[in-house]
C-alpha cells in the first residue's frame, strides 16, 4: 500500500494546485466511501489468507466423521461438509489460495500489460500494427477456454494457472496502457527529452512509465478480481489447484455438490466469499480510477 | 458501405491467421510431453494404442512448420479438423453437432441480459441520482460480482430443497421439440445472462446520460415534446448505438461462461465437448473447439461492426 502512495506522489506533479496534504487515503475515505470500504474488505481477506493458520479453528483437512454435514453452529460457524471438515476453516485457507493466485496473476498481468502497451504505444508504426492484430486475435479467446486448454496440456497446478492468467489478462489489458501511452507520447516533456537526445529506454523509464502509473494501478486492482474469478471457475470445473487444497471454486463442485441438497450451507459460504472479494475489488478499483485517472471512467 | 464491408473483411484475415497460430502453438509448443501424459492418464489408450501410433495420429513425427501447414490447409481446403483420437469420428462433425446448442444458449442469455438491462439502465439515467437510480446501480455492481457458476449452483440446489423442483437434465434438441428445448435452455440462459446484464446496464446508463446532455435533446424539450417522445425517439435511438458493440465485446464472455453453465445443467454444447475431450486428452477435439470458439467470436465481432456501420453513418464514412 505504501508503494501506491509513493507512485501517487510522483504522478500528481502534473496538477500543481492540488495540495496533497489531506492524504490519499483520507481523500478516498471522504470522496469514495464505498470504494474505501471495498479496499478494507480486500485487506480483510488478504489478512485472512495470510493468517489462515492462526485464525482457522480447525485444519482445512481435519476429518471429523462424527460431525459430518452439520449446520452452522457455535463450534462450526459455517457448518461442516460431507467429510466433517470445518467449512469456515476451509474458506479461510481458500482465501489464501485465492489471494496468492489473484495477486500474483494480477501483478504479472500488469507487468505484461505495461511492457506490451508501452512498446506498442510509444514506437507505433509497424510494431504497433502487428502487436495490435495479435492482441485482437488473443482477445477472441475466452479466458476460461484458454485456461482449460493450457491445463489440459500441462496438467493442473498453481504455476501454470498464474502464468496463463497473467499472460492472458496482461495481453487484454495492454490496450488500456497503450492508449494512455499514445497520449503521453505527444506531451511537451517527452518531445523535450527526445530533442536533447535522451535514449528511448531512458524516456520510457523516466518519462512515460511514471505518467501511465495511474491506469496501471487501476489495472492491477481490477485484475485481482478477474484472476480470482477465473481461477475459481477453473477449480469449479475440477481443473484448478488439485485437492486436498481447498479452493472456493472446488468447494462448490465435485463431491460436495451431491451433499448440498442435505446441507445447503455448503453452497453458501464459498460463493459468498467469492462474491464479496470480487465486489470489493470492483468498487475499490472504480474508486481508484475515479480518483487517479478520470480519463478511464466508463471503461472496463 | 460496400468498401466498408470489404475493409472489415480484409482486416479479419491477419487476425484469423494469428489466431490459428495461437491455437496451434498453445496446444503443441507447451513444454511437457503430451504423449506421456496421454498414455499415463488414459487407460483406454495404454492397451489399444502404442506410443508410435498416437504420435503418427497427431502428426507429431514431422517438423513443427510442416505440422502447422498440414493442419491449416486441411481446415481451409476441406474443413477438416482431424479425427477424434479415441472414437475416430471427424472433429468437424462433432463440432457442428454441438455448436448450435451453445449458440442458442448464448443468444438466449444475451436476450435475457438485454431485457433486464435496457429498461433498468434507461430508468437509471432519466432518474439520475434518485433512490431508484442508486438501487439500480448498487444492484448492477453486485450482480457483476456474483460468479455465474455459484448462481447456477444455487438455482439447482435451493428450489429442489424448498419445493422439490429441479431443472430437467434430459436435453431435447430444438429440431425435435422447440418448446421443450427452449424450456431446457431458459434457466441456464437467465443464469448466464444475469452477469452480462450488469455490464449492459452500466453502459446503457452512461450512454443515455451522455445523450441526454446534448443540444438536440434540449431542443426537443424546448419544442414542448412529451417525455416519452424525447426519451424514445430522440435519446434512446442514439444512445443504443454504442450498446450494440457490447454484443461483440460480450461474445467471449458468453462462450466462456457457457462452458461452466453447460457443465452445471448438462447441456450438450461446445463447452461440454471441450471438457469431455480434456478429460480424455483427445487433443484433436480440444484443438478443434479452441479454434472454433476463437473464430466464432471473431465472426460475431465482424457482424457487430457491420451492423454498427449500418446504424451509424459516421462509422462507415470515417477512416
Amino acid at each position: 500500500m505504501s508503494a501506491v502512495n509513493v507512485e501517487m506522489a510522483n504522478t500528481t506533479t502534473a496538477v500543481p494546485s492540488a495540495r496533497r496534504r489531506p492524504g490519499f487515503f483520507a481523500r478516498l475515505w471522504r470522496e469514495k466511501r464505498l470504494g474505501a470500504i471495498g479496499g478494507l474488505l480486500l485487506l480483510f481477506f488478504l489478512l485472512c489468507g495470510i493468517f489462515a493458520e492462526v485464525i482457522a479453528p480447525y485444519d482445512y483437512n481435519e476429518i471429523m466423521p462424527l460431525d459430518r454435514l452439520q449446520g452452522p453452529s457455535a463450534e462450526h460457524w459455517f457448518g461442516t461438509d460431507n467429510l466433517g471438515r470445518d467449512v469456515l476453516s476451509r474458506c479461510l485457507y481458500g482465501a489464501r489460495l485465492s489471494v496468492i493466485i489473484g495477486c500474483s496473476a494480477a501483478l504479472l498481468a500488469t507487468v505484461i500489460s505495461a511492457l506490451i502497451g508501452i512498446v506498442s504505444g510509444y514506437f507505433g508504426g509497424k510494431v504497433d500494427m502487428f502487436v495490435q492484430r495479435l492482441v485482437d486475435a488473443w482477445m477472441s479467446f475466452p479466458e476460461l477456454v484458454v485456461l482449460i486448454v493450457v491445463v489440459s496440456v500441462l496438467g493442473p497446478g498453481m504455476p501454470q494457472i498464474i502464468g496463463t492468467l497473467g499472460l492472458g489478462l496482461g495481453i487484454a489489458g495492454s490496450r488500456i496502457v497503450r492508449s494512455a501511452v499514445v497520449s503521453v507520447r505527444e506531451h511537451m516533456y517527452v518531445h523535450a527529452a527526445q530533442s536533447i537526445g535522451a535514449s528511448s529506454s531512458r524516456i520510457l523509464w523516466r518519462h512515460v512509465l511514471p505518467n501511465v502509473m495511474p491506469p496501471l494501478i487501476v489495472l492491477l486492482t481490477t485484475r485481482v478480481g478477474s484472476a480470482i474469478l477465473a481461477e475459481s471457475g477453473l477449480s469449479f470445473l475440477g481443473l484448478g489447484v488439485p485437492p486436498p487444497a481447498p479452493t472456493w471454486g472446488s468447494m462448490l463442485s465435485g463431491s460436495g455438490r451431491t451433499f448440498m441438497f442435505q446441507g445447503p450451507w455448503l453452497a453458501l459460504a464459498p460463493g459468498l466469499c467469492l462474491t464479496a472479494v470480487v465486489y470489493a475489488t470492483n468498487v475499490f478499483g472504480d474508486a481508484l480510477r475515479d480518483l487517479l485517472d478520470p480519463r478511464m471512467r466508463g471503461s472496463r | 458501405m460496400k468498401s466498408y464491408v470489404l475493409r472489415r473483411l480484409l482486416a479479419l484475415v491477419p487476425t484469423l491467421i494469428l489466431a490459428s497460430i495461437i491455437v496451434f502453438v498453445t496446444v503443441r509448443l507447451i513444454p511437457g510431453d503430451i504423449i506421456e501424459l496421454m498414455l499415463s492418464q488414459n487407460d483406454l489408450a495404454a492397451d489399444s494404442k502404442s506410443r508410435e501410433q498416437v504420435v503418427a495420429a497427431l502428426g507429431l513425427d514431422k517438423p513443427m512448420w510442416e505440422q502447422y501447414f498440414t493442419w491449416i490447409s486441411g481446415i481451409v481446403l476441406h474443413g477438416d479438423l482431424g479425427k477424434s483420437l479415441w472414437q475416430g469420428t471427424p472433429v468437424t462433425e462433432q463440432l457442428l453437432a454441438r455448436m448450435p446448442v451453445t449458440f442458442e444458449l448464448g443468444a438466449i442469455a444475451m436476450l435475457v441480459g438485454l431485457v433486464i438491462a435496457l429498461p433498468i439502465g434507461i430508468y437509471s439515467a432519466i432518474r439520475q441520482d434518485t433512490a431508484g437510480d442508486y438501487i439500480a446501480r448498487s444492484f448492477s455492481i453486485l450482480l457483476l460480482a456474483v460468479p455465474s457458476f455459484w448462481l447456477g449452483t444455487m438455482v439447482v440446489v435451493f428450489p429442489s430443497i424448498w419445493w422439490g423442483w429441479s431443472p430437467s437434465v434430459d436435453f431435447v434438441p430444438f429440431t425435435k421439440d422447440p418448446v421443450e428445448n427452449i424450456k431446457n435452455l431458459l434457466l441456464p440462459g437467465v443464469v448466464l445472462g444475469a452477469a452480462l446484464s450488469a455490464i449492459t446496464m452500466r453502459m446503457t446508463r452512461t450512454m443515455m446520460l451522455e445523450v441526454l446532455r446534448q443540444d438536440y435533446i434540449r431542443t426537443a424539450w424546448a419544442k414542448g415534446l412529451t417525455e416519452k417522445l424525447v426519451i424514445v425517439r430522440h435519446a434512446l435511438r442514439n444512445a443504443l448505438i454504442p450498446v450494440v458493440t457490447l454484443v461483440g465485446l460480450q461474445a467471449p464472455l458468453l462462450i466462456g461462461g457457457a462452458v461452466i453453465i453447460e457443465q452445471i445443467f448438462i447441456i450438450p454444447g461446445m463447452g461440454l465437448l471441450l471438457l469431455e475431450a480434456v478429460q480424455k486428452r483427445d487433443y484433436p477435439i480440444v484443438t478443434g473447439v479452441f479454434l472454433a470458439v476463437g473464430v466464432a467470436v471473431m465472426l460475431i465481432n465482424l457482424l457487430v461492426d457491420l451492423t454498427y456501420g449500418l446504424l451509424d453513418p459516421k462509422v462507415r464514412m470515417g477512416s
